[in-house]
């Protein structure tokens, strides 16, 4: 039986984006899905109820109709008491939940029997989980608007320029925690142009911050503070001490602040101080993007923009919802993501399967049971760093193949000793007619050796054409048989038998010959620029 | 014309036939080196003709010869199909092989030059080892050319305790091979050459029989390497400088490219020739591998159209499937229309991929890719990661990251193009089923992998529809 997905318009004040647009609901239909879409869930989006109708939606007019007429219900932000009374009971709930801070409306939704998927909850550092991560995307658009509203509050260019009214210096913006928002927020500074510096507790991300053209600043102690999941640990006294004198020397430096650090479950931590929004030039601007949880700076005021001290503080807290159509078409589609591992029978069913590491961590409720906090996914230990990789790699590059690298010295060695050992034989036995031979034979392999390398591989084929058609010199053996000039009676040489034999080794050669040169000719010509 | 101008007419012969090769280095210098080839035949054989080894009654067996031969050999270059230059090469090794026996045949019945002591012993071994040679080529070659042409199967043919009749094969040669040298005239040495052909003969189907069908490359270059041995030896059997030059060249080179070949999956030359892959291992080795977790997930045409469409940079890595369902052209189409829209596409070939060294570029050739954006592995490995979408074309061993990964893989080591490297890879393939090595392919599941079943040929067109449209 198809299940119906409902889509509510979001409720929370200034809230503009919507959990479905009308492309996923095209994918949703096809996934046997039926979906139901309240009247102006999408226009502060601008997705107008016309384009869901023409996805195949339907659209309802009240959003009770969405909330007790849906299997599934898709939201962003989490529900409303309100809204929660009105969801069927052992209906299925899909979005941002924070079940650690809201534990109220964990035990409404509990008592309405509901399944509930946090799509806040998932495992992150499942590789396969990364299609459905809405934080992730939700935090890239909040680091491109947090430049976007920081350049809207600041008196320049971002930019150096050089002016017939005057030379311009670029704005000096730092980014602190290089965590996905800060990274977006440093690849967006940058391409403005600005000077970016960043920092953070975790060193590894140095070389992400300078691949996005940032510069990475170090705190002068040596602690490491990656704290699994991909977020960062609290750090110890000695360490936080010489973070602060690192952020006073930044403040003071820096034009534009951005701060986006967040310890999972904790309140964010001060790191810009009153003290350090004083030493700050006038005009400069500070956007606080984990105002939600208190706020990186001592100033920010949550939800708003204020100017303390001549420094304006951005603390916007919907700074993704400010780019609501781009931030609800890269959620919607991490939703759809969700629901293809959920719905892997393309009926428009659903399978919470509690086997699959992604899907249990994402669910906090089942069927009215708390399942939260999910125990950690069973990560497949990490591969040993295999010994043979780094072979090839070492590999010799140049013209050709090259002739690999040069020999132990004892295969050297031993190569050595068995060809003086064949020489000496030779030389030792073999009459003096032979040698003059022998000597030809050994240079030619040579030069044969010398000359192949030199072939560039993609004429392979060619080469085994035409060495093959050269080859064919098998045919001057065949010609001196054929009708040597013969002194006296030969002694009772079978001419006849000799001159077929010839004569058949020079058909055979005569096919080579000019097959080989011939096909030789027609692959080459068709080796063009 | 005298001997000794015959003689330096072979030094002009031998010098252009070095140059020939040389001039393989570049695709732009490589026709004039086969110019030079040719060229250097022709002396080579005008000298011979005209010189003193030759009476004016052998002219017109030799006209005619030349001419019958010359025009079936003129005919098959034109026709063959460029999917079939490893069977026409195979072929083609196989009339040197046969041409050296015959030569050494007739050679030993001439009585008209006389050897004494050490020099008639040499001139015999010579003999023996040039028919010898001559006859493995030949039959090594036919089962060869059966074997690409699709008459014979491709499996490898594992006769019982397989080593132990080659070893009892050649015991048997080098015990005829005294009995040879012992004879005191052409009748009585004559069972023990003839014997000793069938050995060689039944030797050359065995060990190609033995041989799958990946390792081809490995066994066309040897076999142009022994065509080569097999012409060198019959300049040693008849004192002649230029056979034994040319000859020597022609068998380093095979010889270096089945060492290219052999390298190339990892493997020693050995192994490749006593044949079978990981003997035994195929299936357990399989289980001790880590088995790839994640899952397979299929897209249609239309979609890699899009995905095709939308890439800034495409590496194509084709495989001995697009051969076998010559989509070289629609590859090209592809091609085309991709840069036509500013997309750079690029082809990366791995060493042994198709059936014989170079298989790939000359279908890309014949298809008119141009050769500049063709890449080989060492150039074009490390731009996987900056690349959008590569797309794989009836490949699968090549590309398999469990060569790098996976130290227990039968195929690890063996240098293999990083694909999955990609941001994304697109896998064109008939079934899930594993490569010649038995090995699943851990790039299947990958997160980034897609994979578009179907025949190559039929899922390219529909491809390059999706792009048109």
């Amino acid at each position: 039986m198809a299940l119906r997905i409902g889509v509510p318009k979001e409720t929370a004040a200034g809230e503009k984006r919507v959990a479905t647009v009308p492309d996923v609901v095209e994918k949703l239909v096809k996934l046997g899905f039926s979906v139901a879409v309240e009247s102006g869930a999408g226009d502060a989006a601008n997705f107008a109820d016309d384009t869901y109708l023409a996805a195949g939606a339907q659209v309802l007019p009240t959003a009770s109709e969405i909330w007790s007429g849906s299997d599934i219900v898709f939201k962003v932000r989490p529900p409303s008491a309100d809204e929660v009374a009105q969801l069927r009971e052992g209906a299925t709930l899909i979005g941002f939940v924070w079940p650690a801070q809201n534990p109220q409306l964990m035990e409404q939704l509990a008592a309405r029997k509901a399944t509930v998927l946090a799509i806040d909850c998932l495992p992150r550092q499942l590789s396969r989980a990364q299609k459905m991560d809405a934080l992730t995307s939700m935090a890239g658009i909040s680091g491109y608007r947090a430049v976007i509203e920081a350049a809207n509050a600041f008196g320049r260019f971002f930019n150096g320029q050089v002016t017939a009214a005057g030379k311009i210096p670029p704005a000096k913006v730092f980014i602190a925690g290089a965590g996905v928002a800060g990274l977006a927020a440093i690849g967006t500074a940058a391409n403005l142009g600005a000077v970016v510096r960043a920092n953070d507790t975790r060193a590894e991300v140095a070389d992400q911050v300078v691949s996005l053209g940032g510069e990475f600043v170090k705190v002068d102690y040596e602690e490491e503070g990656s704290g699994g999941g991909g977020y960062a640990k609290v750090m110890s006294e000695g360490f936080q001490a010489a973070q602060r004198a690192m952020y006073a020397q930044q403040a003071r430096d820096a034009d534009i602040i951005i701060t986006t650090a967040l310890i999972p479950g904790k309140p964010a931590p001060k790191l810009i101080t009153a003290e350090m929004v004083r030493s700050m030039r006038p005009g400069s601007v500070i956007v606080d993007m984990a105002a939600e949880q208190g706020g990186n700076c001592e100033l920010t005021e949550p939800g708003q923009a204020v100017v303390r001290h001549g420094v304006t503080i951005i603390g916007y807290t919907d700074l993704a919802s400010r780019l609501a159509k781009q931030s609800s078409t890269l959620y919607s589609t991490n939703l759809l993501r969700l629901t293809e591992e959920l719905c892997k029978t393309k009926d428009g069913t659903i399978d919470v399967n509690f086997d699959d590491d992604a899907i249990r961590g994402l669910t906090v409720l089942k069927e009215g049971a708390v399942t939260w906090p999910a125990p950690p996914p069973k990560l497949p230990a990490a591969a040993p760093k295999p010994k043979a990789a780094a072979a090839p790699a070492a590999a010799p590059k140049g013209h050709g193949h090259g002739a690999g690298e040069p020999m132990s010295a004892k295969a050297l060695a031993i190569v050595f000793g068995v060809a003086a050992v064949l020489f000496w034989l030779v030389g030792a036995y073999a009459p003096a007619s032979f040698l003059q031979h022998f000597t030809v034979f050994v240079l030619a392999c040579f030069v044969g050796y010398m000359v192949v390398w030199n072939v560039t591989p993609s004429l392979h084929t060619p080469l085994m054409s035409v060495t093959n058609a050269i080859s064919s010199i098998i045919a001057i053996g065949a010609l001196v048989q054929v009708a040597p000039p013969v002194t006296g009676d030969g002694g009772g040489r079978p001419s006849g038998l000799i001159l077929a034999l010839a004569v058949v080794a020079l058909v055979l050669t005569a096919v080579n010959m000019f097959g080989g040169f011939a096909v030789t000719r027609r692959m080459l010509a068709m080796f063009r620029k | 014309m005298t001997e000794s101008l015959a003689t330096v007419a072979y030094i002009g012969a031998t010098i252009l036939f070095i140059l020939s090769l040389g001039g393989l280095s570049h695709p732009e210098t490589a026709r004039r080196g086969n110019l030079f080839g040719i060229v250097g035949m022709a002396i080579a054989v005008l000298a011979t003709v005209l010189g003193p080894r030759v009476t004016a009654a052998g002219v017109p067996w030799i006209v005619g010869a030349l001419v019958v031969g010359g025009a079936v050999g003129l005919f098959a270059a034109k026709k063959v199909q460029m999917t079939q230059m490893p069977e026409l090469v195979a072929l083609m090794h196989s009339l040197v092989g046969l041409a050296a026996c015959l030569v050494g045949f007739a050679s030993y019945v001439d009585t008209s030059i006389a050897y004494t002591g050490a020099e008639k012993t040499i001139h015999e071994i010579e003999i023996y080892i040039g028919i010898l040679i001559g006859a493995v080529t030949f039959s090594g070659s036919v089962i060869a050319f059966g074997k690409l042409s699709g008459k014979i199967g491709g499996k490898p043919l594992l006769l019982p305790a397989r080593h132990w009749i080659n070893l009892l094969g050649l015991l048997i040669v080098i015990a005829f091979g005294r009995q040879f040298l012992q004879a005191h005239d052409v009748a009585s040495g004559m069972l023990p050459l003839l014997v000793m052909t069938v050995i060689a003969l039944l030797f050359g189907v065995h060990m190609v029989m033995a041989i799958g069908g990946a390792d081809m490359p490995v066994v066309v270059s040897m076999l142009n390497s022994y065509s080569g041995w097999a012409a060198a030896a019959t300049g040693f059997m008849l004192s002649n400088d230029l056979l034994i030059v040319t000859g020597a060249l022609v068998g380093s080179s095979g010889a270096i490219l089945s060492y290219i070949m052999c390298r190339a999956m990892n493997r020693n030359f050995i192994s490749v020739i006593a044949g079978g892959f990981g003997t035994g291992g195929g299936s357990t080795a399989a289980a001790g591998g880590a088995q790839p977790a994640g899952e397979v997930v299929p897209v249609s045409a239309a979609e890699t159209a899009e995905m095709l469409r939308e890439a800034k940079s495409v590496i194509i890595v084709p495989g001995y499937g697009m051969a076998v369902a010559q989509a070289q052209h629609t590859v090209f189409e592809i091609t085309r229309l991709l840069r036509e829209r500013g997309v750079q596409v690029r082809f990366g070939i791995h060493p042994v991929a198709g059936r014989m060294p170079g298989h790939m570029n000359v279908l890309l050739a014949e298809a008119k890719v141009p050769y500049d954006i063709v890449l080989e592995m060492d150039e074009i490995n490390e731009d996987f990661p900056e690349t959008d979408v590569s797309m794989v074309i009836g490949a699968n061993d090549i590309v398999n990251p469990a060569a790098q990964d996976d130290p227990a893989s039968p195929i690890a080591g063996m240098p293999v193009l990083e694909v999955w490297k990609a941001k994304t890879s697109i896998v064109m393939k008939r079934s899930m089923a594993s490569g010649y090595a038995g090995v699943d392919n851990p790039l299947f599941y990958k997160d980034n992998n897609r994979m578009l079943f179907g025949d190559a040929k039929k899922m390219l067109d529909e491809v390059l529809g999706a792009l048109k449209a």
